[in-house]
């Protein structure tokens, strides 16, 4: 198999001792189908036990382990050494406070993504005993991209609203809303838009689309948005123009 | 120490955590409910499963055939009391993750869709493409986040549990951000902290898996039941173990060998059935225990292709056509692509058996408790059991549901039986005794010992001696192995000495886990000499219904190796019998 000698320089920060993040480099031997997070964990098991990052399933599915990689946001079990030169750069997601080397904190994420009411609310309540609501292929196909979202906030690091303005609701949280108001079963979106439609919410989206672009998933948020622009642009001229009309 | 006192507190926020969480929080809305995990909800391995997830919905299924299905697939170890009260409760379980808005693939005509799976009679298995368990994970924790009564806890590893007076009342949790530790106090604790598949060096479980629920049990007391049930999931990719759901042959997917034989005919499962037709509980429908343990027979007799990963065979969906492929399989093309490089659409993949499950865990009772007054468990760190001696495909994610749910009924009653006033002197005495064994962990000198070293011992010794096939001496040198790395896991060095997201930390307090259930897996199958389901020796190649149609018990001993009792299983209306998965001679 062949093999690859790559220097991995990966940002470090102890905030008990260090008083700024500095880079510390690692000289990895790579087996080429590698990806980045087994360089990673060669460098935990076998250099420095003190590196400390998240990482979980190694599948690209519980959206632990993203980071910057090359300035880029991805996911380290999905970046493939082969794709990069010699020397590699790892740093933790953009627009997160970093918690300890690669490991940032992702309060503000959560808090948002609850904020949207990412739930269910159903349009008809029936009893389980009266089996499940009838949704066709085509109902389903509908929302069942924005479905596919692992939380991983690539898309937050791409985004460069939320850099510029930290209030912003964000992608994945809006494309998660969004998923909801498509479900056939739902008919929540009137309490999802006080969030989605505020000044937070897709208003700050300058539709770089970034978000999409970085998506190990192929979600595409910024479709979302402005899908979502577009209704709520019309919820605005019917209840102002046409205050007679019926949402 | 900062004391959080709650009324329930469920460690593990996976599927069964937040099934349960949610039960809770539905029931009494003034419960002041603790969600506890080391990784937030999402992170958790649940995400992982991709086939879906087994219950009788559609008219030509029945309860009956259910029951029959998972009671054989688990070779007669199941408790059939509670395989009976599981079949009837997984329909409504899944029915309610629909209204909760999962997104099952459906019928054209807007039902829920079903496709086949191993060792299943009829096609029972409710899937979302093939990203079931990921689908089910996100549904449940979206939910989760309607009820203010659960407060969660992420990013705290729970370090042990606080028994006094006989019960369980909560546990000591080190929060990874600050490296505190805090006391939960309980009425109930339930355990939902997943299974320990990272005891073995190939594995389809994420880092995260590494048995802490049920070390955590066991070290309080409460046994370990029927450990040395390991599954092996036969189509793992070959390079990193990564899974290709059993989803792939219920779409029709074949298994050849080096000379592109199905050689599964020659294992019982025949005869050949026409390639793309799969036919229930037949060849490649078999159940994974029997499927894994072809793999290494025609290891053996030279029948695999050799690859630079080692041998393999060969995972051919070619036939199934792109469309469908894409429909149905999309994880799977992807994964075979970024991981493997190979397009199933193109080319058949090589696949070997790898770790995937496990069957046993702690010992509960039909009501998700455990024998420690208090303490609960429910999911893959529990063991009811309904899996037997091998589970089957598709069970496990309805198991999370039906008794995550089960666990925080029982948690709840409990809870109301009137319980004697906690002590908090007792109770700070003993977190302050966890917070010492942490802290001395923690500013122990360097030594010899290195995590990283004890751990590549442990996962070497038990796939050598625990494996798909084995013998009592190479059991006997994998137990030997392990009461040492125990031994020496004392000397172990912590090089990190930061308080702050210490992983240095947290992966010896893994190690630990790993080593205490390697152990009872270890003893477990060397003390069981007899072949059932996924445990197989090569030196006691029948099964024993006389003396071992029973569970065994590990019983924890901080230096010694577990004292082992077994427990009769509960038979209420099927007989041991033969395991037939040649369906297509009828």
């Amino acid at each position: 198999m062949s093999e690859r000698q790559i220097e991995l320089e990966v940002l470090r920060y102890d905030p008990e001792k260090d008083s700024a993040p500095r880079f510390q480099t690692y000289s990895v031997p790579c087996l080429n189908e590698w990806v980045v997070l087994d360089a990673l964990n060669y460098v935990k098991e076998n250099l420095d036990t003190t590196l400390s990052y998240r990482w979980s399933c190694h599948m690209a599915v519980c959206g632990s382990c993203g980071m910057m990689i090359n300035g880029e946001p991805k996911l380290a079990c999905k970046a493939f050494i082969h794709e990069y030169s010699d020397k590699i750069r790892v740093e933790p997601l953009a627009h997160f406070p970093i918690e300890r080397d690669l490991v940032t904190v992702i309060e503000d994420f959560i808090g948002k993504l609850s904020s949207v009411k990412p739930y269910l609310i159903p349009k008809d309540d029936q009893p389980i005993s009266a089996g499940e609501f009838k949704q066709t292929p085509a109902e389903l196909i509908k929302f069942k991209q924005y479905t596919l979202c692992i939380n991983c906030m690539l898309c937050y690091a791409a985004c460069p609203q939320y850099g510029l303005v930290p209030e912003f609701v964000g992608p994945a949280a809006i494309a998660l809303a969004h998923r909801y108001n498509q479900d056939s079963r739902d008919g929540g979106r009137d309490a999802r838009q006080e969030v989605v439609a505020s000044n937070e919410g897709v208003w700050e989206c300058s539709f770089v689309g970034a978000c999409s672009e970085v998506c190990p998933k192929h979600v595409d948020p910024a479709g979302a948005l402005q899908q979502v622009k577009v209704a709520s642009t019309i919820d605005w001229y019917k209840e102002h123009l046409m205050p007679w009309v019926k949402k | 120490m900062e004391i959080i006192q709650t009324d329930i507190a469920i460690v593990g926020a996976g599927g069964a955590g937040l099934r349960a969480a949610i039960a809770l929080a539905e029931m009494d809305p003034k419960l002041r409910i603790a969600l506890v995990s080391k990784v937030y909800p999402m992170r958790s391995h649940t995400c992982a499963a991709e086939g879906g997830a087994a219950g009788v919905i559609k008219s030509d299924d029945s309860l009956d055939l259910h029951f029959n299905d998972t009671v054989g697939g688990g070779d007669w170890l199941s408790d059939q009391d509670a395989v009976e009260y599981f079949i009837n409760e997984a329909p409504k379980e899944l029915i309610q993750l629909e209204h909760w808005g999962c997104p099952w693939s459906r019928e054209p005509n807007g039902s829920v869709a079903v496709r086949p799976f191993g060792g299943m009679k009829i096609k029972r298995t409710w899937f979302a493409a093939d990203k079931s368990g990921f689908h089910i994970l996100h549904t449940l924790f979206q939910t989760s986040l309607k009820y203010p009564s659960i407060q969660r806890f992420d990013e705290f590893f729970a370090t042990d549990l606080l028994v006094d007076d006989g019960r369980c009342q909560g546990f000591t949790a080190l929060e990874i951000r600050t490296g505190q530790m805090k006391q939960f106090q309980a009425k109930a604790v339930i355990i939902a902290a997943g299974g320990a598949g990272r005891m073995f060096p190939f594995t389809t479980n994420g880092a995260i898996k590494t048995g802490d629920g049920m070390a955590l049990a066991y070290r309080a007391g409460a046994p370990l039941k029927d450990m040395e049930f390991v599954q092996y999931h036969p189509t793992g990719l070959p390079n990193n173990g990564i899974l290709l759901t059993e989803g792939c042959r219920g779409e029709g997917g074949i298994l050849l060998n080096k000379d592109g034989r199905r050689y599964l005919q020659d294992y019982g499962m025949g005869p050949e059935t026409p390639v793309g037709q799969p036919v229930l509980k037949t060849m490649e429908l078999g159940p994974r225990d029997r499927l894994s343990q072809s793999f290494w027979h025609e290891q053996q007799k030279g029948n695999t292709v050799s690859t630079r990963w080692g041998d393999c065979v060969l995972l051919d969906m070619r036939h199934l056509g792109e469309k469908k492929i894409n429909e149905r399989l999309p994880l799977v093309r992807d994964l075979c692509i970024s991981y493997l490089g190979m397009d199933p659409v193109k080319e058949p993949i090589p696949i070997r058996p790898v770790v995937h499950y496990m069957m046993g865990g702690i010992h509960t009772d039909i009501n998700a408790a455990t024998p420690l007054p208090g303490l609960f468990a429910a999911g893959e760190c529990a063991c009811v059991s309904i899996n037997g001696a091998n589970r089957l495909g598709s069970n496990s994610l309805t198991e999370l549901l039906v008794f995550g749910r089960k666990a925080a009924m029982s948690a709840l009653a409990y809870m109301q039986s009137g319980l004697s006033t906690a002590k908090d002197a007792a109770l700070a005495a003993q977190a302050k005794d966890s917070e010492s064994r942490i802290q001395a962990l923690f500013d122990q000198p360097a030594g010899q010992e290195t995590i990283n070293g004890l751990r590549q011992e442990m996962m070497h010794t038990m796939e050598q001696g625990a494996g798909i096939y084995r013998t009592g001496e190479g059991l006997a040198a994998t137990c030997d192995k392990i009461a040492e790395l125990r031994q020496r896991y004392v000397g172990i060095s912590i090089n990190d000495k930061s308080r702050v997201y210490n992983t240095d930390l947290m992966q010896a307090l893994e190690l630990g886990s790993l080593l205490d259930c390697a152990e009872a897996v270890a003893v477990g199958a060397r003390d069981r000499k007899e072949s059932r389901g996924a445990h197989q020796r090569l030196d006691f190649t029948a099964r024993d219904d006389q003396n071992l149609l029973k569970h065994s018990l590990a019983y924890y001993h901080p230096k010694e190796p577990p004292r082992i009792d077994y427990l009769d299983v509960v038979i209420t209306k099927s007989q041991p019998g033969v395991r037939d998965y040649s369906g297509a001679k009828k």
